[in-house]
């Protein structure tokens, strides 16, 4: 047992927060959020510089063979810094389907893309209905010769806009709420038949609503069994979770730390506010909040490699639910210790409480996972 | 970072686990599972078969008896201990005044106190608080005064746990009213069979008796029972306080009595079916479980970094583990009368003799509700220690 990290996690922690101070003060990040699709192409080839592109890759791949502990790393280096750019989308879980499920040529087609920087993910899973279930789903893969045309309709597509290929969950058998039935497909954002909308996201991001009309794709488009995909999904949005876990950990520090040093500066009837134990009990509480949530980021990091699915869901869901009650209390408090300033665009504070309360609705909420987990029969 | 513990580790666990499964007695653990008080004599026993095995002072150095055992064993071990569940050794004895004795005693009251210690052959009390002295322990009144080789002691404790049973008392006295109040306090054991020693019970609100107020009237007190240095007891009263960070989360206390609940609430019916049947019920139980896992990961850190890096810097996590300790233990307590629903209100009608196994388990499960809200109280309240968070690891 040991929660320390390793020499070579250290520098690899040292190395992104490192180049995150350099290039992403909050200044910078509002212009890179009017660059197109939402982020900074210049800031992404400087992750694909620093080898973090490639980072969960095997060596094989051409990636640097990192595990869980890595990508929570620089998840949470992410969160710290508010980071617009699409590493959720493409690394994780685009990337994700591709270790877990894509086939020699199909990495050989897309991974070098990706850890280069020149090519983007995104995953098309949500739908109007669907909410958080993922084996709710409408749009249809239906077989056409030796490749597939799809049909259908998804929401809130992070990097939408700017991504080469669109990693799209279709129904190829079965009705919408079967388990089975479910097939990966790797569709060209510029297929005929794609339509996008675009829009920014209250926390700053890009998605777009993505429609599906009559789209051909090949058979090299499929990933893993057409026909029954779900674990598959379920595998790479559980490391979605956890990723999103150990990103919501990094804005919690941040905000915990901006709010103290705010309540230290700032002060009314001639003290620091910071002075006032209502105050002191609240950041307490906080940092308790945020404690009990990296807690729970490192056991959802260290649960994604259990062997049983059942378990490795189980001990995610769990994470989910104590990051959601942890973000939600340092989040508002964050914004209730600075006072009409917290309410303000213009400070900082403000983002990270939105870009929190994001991830608390991002695959599953906390009332969603918390009936998981009584469901699966408890935790003890 | 790696979340499995080794081998060796398990292995210990299976140890310990078949030694409690052996020689704990079955009516003792009973009696804890119902959350009964136990007996001095079912405490002692335990506690002197568990000597004898040779983990009576488990954490303790190896020349004064202790094990050697690394931070992960001796959480192994309390874990078991609580969820099996056994008693816990005598805190007063074996985590307060054996520390600071072995840390800051003589030759002579090492030799005279640690064995009677370990063996419970003394029942220990603390003399800390006092009727205006709570969270304010530095502003403690009772007087020490030195007469040639003795100590004359004057004055009144309270919340003294199981004084009753208690054969000695380590104390904190005023020895020099004019130092600041920190400065002029001693650390002083007697015997609570001293002449002008008065102990009276409180009854607390769940009917029981664990608590006493002490009074002290001219107490006479060889002068060699003073541990350590004159005036310098608050210092030896902040180690002794310092002393056990990661058991006072009482995570294994709480593991059981979830079991508990859960075994309960699949045989009571709400309804027509069992309480584990309804939904919200089972979402509230499952959210305390989560944050009751949430809570052993932010042990094991703890319990991790004293491994690797010593316990000299403490790490900022572990004053959580207090606050959500007990916040939890509450909340298990909580559920239990929500299990149990109307049949919460009989009072103990059926005493303690487990005669009428049908509704015997209810009996307790409503005191046990009200005496755990001591557990955000004591051990310096929440409050504080919220106060400490927010002044030692937020800078506040």
């Amino acid at each position: 047992m040991d929660f320390d990290l390793n020499e070579e996690q250290r520098l690899l922690k040292e190395s992104i927060d490192g180049l995150l101070t350099d290039s992403y003060d909050f200044e910078s990040r509002k212009k890179y959020m009017k660059e197109k699709g939402g982020w900074s192409k210049t800031v992404w080839l400087k992750l694909a510089e620093q080898g973090l592109l490639g980072l969960p890759f095997s060596e094989a791949d051409g990636g640097f063979g990192g595990g869980g502990v890595e990508t929570m790393i620089v998840m949470e280096a992410l969160g710290k810094a508010l980071v617009l750019e699409p590493y959720l989308a493409t690394i994780v879980i685009g990337g994700g389907f591709l270790r877990h499920a894509g086939t020699d040529a199909q990495k050989a087609a897309h991974v070098p893309g990706i850890i280069d920087g020149s090519k983007t993910l995104a995953f098309a899973q949500l739908e109007k209905s669907s909410r958080y279930d993922l084996f709710d789903v409408t749009t249809t893969a239906k077989k056409k010769g030796d490749g597939w045309i799809i049909d259908g309709e998804k929401f809130v597509v992070l990097n939408g806009e700017n991504a080469d290929t669109l990693v799209v969950t279709a129904r190829t058998k079965g009705d919408r709420r079967d388990r089975s039935g479910i097939g990966v497909f790797l569709v060209p954002a510029n297929a005929k038949g794609v339509a996008k909308k675009s829009y920014p996201t209250q926390d700053g991001l890009h998605a777009a609503d993505i429609t599906l009309t009559g789209v051909e794709v090949g058979p090299d488009a499929v990933l893993g069994n057409p026909e029954d995909s779900l674990a598959l999904i379920e595998r790479v949005v559980d490391e979605a979770r956890v990723a999103l876990c150990a990103e919501a950990v990094g804005l919690m520090d941040e905000s915990l730390k901006t709010t103290v040093e705010y309540i230290k500066t700032r002060k009314q009837v001639g003290v620091a506010i910071g002075s006032f134990q209502s105050l002191q009990h609240r950041a307490s509480d906080m940092f308790v909040a945020a404690e009990q949530a990296r807690s729970m980021s490192m056991f959802a990091t260290m649960a994604s490699d259990f062997e049983d699915a059942k378990e490795r869901s189980n001990a995610i869901a769990a994470a989910k639910v104590q990051i959601g009650k942890s973000l939600k209390f340092v989040g508002q408090q964050s914004i209730q210790l600075h006072g009409g300033i917290g309410m303000t665009m213009e400070a900082k504070i403000g983002h990270y409480f939105k870009r929190l309360t994001m991830i608390e609705n991002s695959f599953g909420d906390t009332d969603y996972h918390q009936r998981r987990v009584a469901d699966a029969g408890g935790l003890i | 970072m790696d979340l499995a513990f080794t081998k060796e580790e398990q292995a210990f666990r299976e140890e310990v686990r078949s030694f409690f499964r052996d020689n704990v007695p079955p009516d003792t653990r009973r009696k804890l599972v119902e959350g009964r008080h136990l007996t001095k004599d079912e405490m002692v026993t335990w506690w002197r078969i568990l000597n004898r095995k040779g983990w009576g002072v488990s954490h303790w150095p190896t020349q004064y008896g202790g094990t050697g055992w690394t931070s992960v064993q001796h959480y192994i071990f309390n874990e078991e201990l609580q969820s099996y569940p056994a008693p816990q050794p005598l805190a007063f004895g074996v985590s307060m005044v054996g520390p600071v004795i072995y840390t800051f005693g003589n030759e002579e009251q090492k030799k005279k106190y640690l064995p009677r210690i370990a063996n419970v052959d003394d029942w220990w009390c603390q003399g800390f608080s006092e009727p205006g002295s709570g969270s304010d322990l530095a502003s403690l009144k009772t007087k020490a005064e030195r007469k040639g080789d003795k100590w004359i002691i004057n004055g009144q404790k309270t919340w003294t746990t199981l004084a009753q049973h208690a054969d000695m008392i380590f104390c904190l006295c005023r020895t020099d009213n004019n130092a600041k109040k920190q400065m002029g306090i001693s650390f002083i054991v007697f015997s609570m069979k001293s002449k002008g020693v008065t102990v009276r019970p409180i009854q607390t609100i769940d009917g029981g008796h664990e608590v006493n107020e002490v009074f002290f009237d001219d107490v006479e007190v060889p002068y060699e029972n003073l541990i350590g240095e004159e005036n310098k007891g608050w210092d030896y009263a902040k180690f002794l306080l310092g002393n056990e960070r990661t058991g006072i989360a009482r995570v294994g206390v709480s593991k059981e009595r979830l079991r508990r609940i859960r075994d309960l609430a699949s045989k009571v019916e709400s309804a027509g079916k069992p309480i584990i049947q309804d939904a919200a019920f089972r979402e509230k139980l499952a959210a305390c479980e989560i944050e009751l896992k949430a809570l052993e990961l932010t042990q094991l850190r703890v319990v991790a970094d004293e491994g690797k890096h010593g316990k000299g810097k403490p790490n900022p996590a572990s004053s959580v583990l207090k606050i959500k300790g007990s916040e939890i233990q509450q909340t298990t307590t909580e559920l239990l009368m929500e299990v149990i629903g109307p049949f919460a209100a009989p009072y103990d009608v059926h005493g303690d003799d487990g005669s009428n196994e049908a509704m015997d388990w209810t009996a307790q499960i409503a005191p046990s509700y009200f005496n755990n809200r001591k557990v955000s109280i004591y051990g310096g309240s929440n409050e504080i220690q919220r106060n400490i968070i927010a002044k030692a690891v937020l800078g506040l």
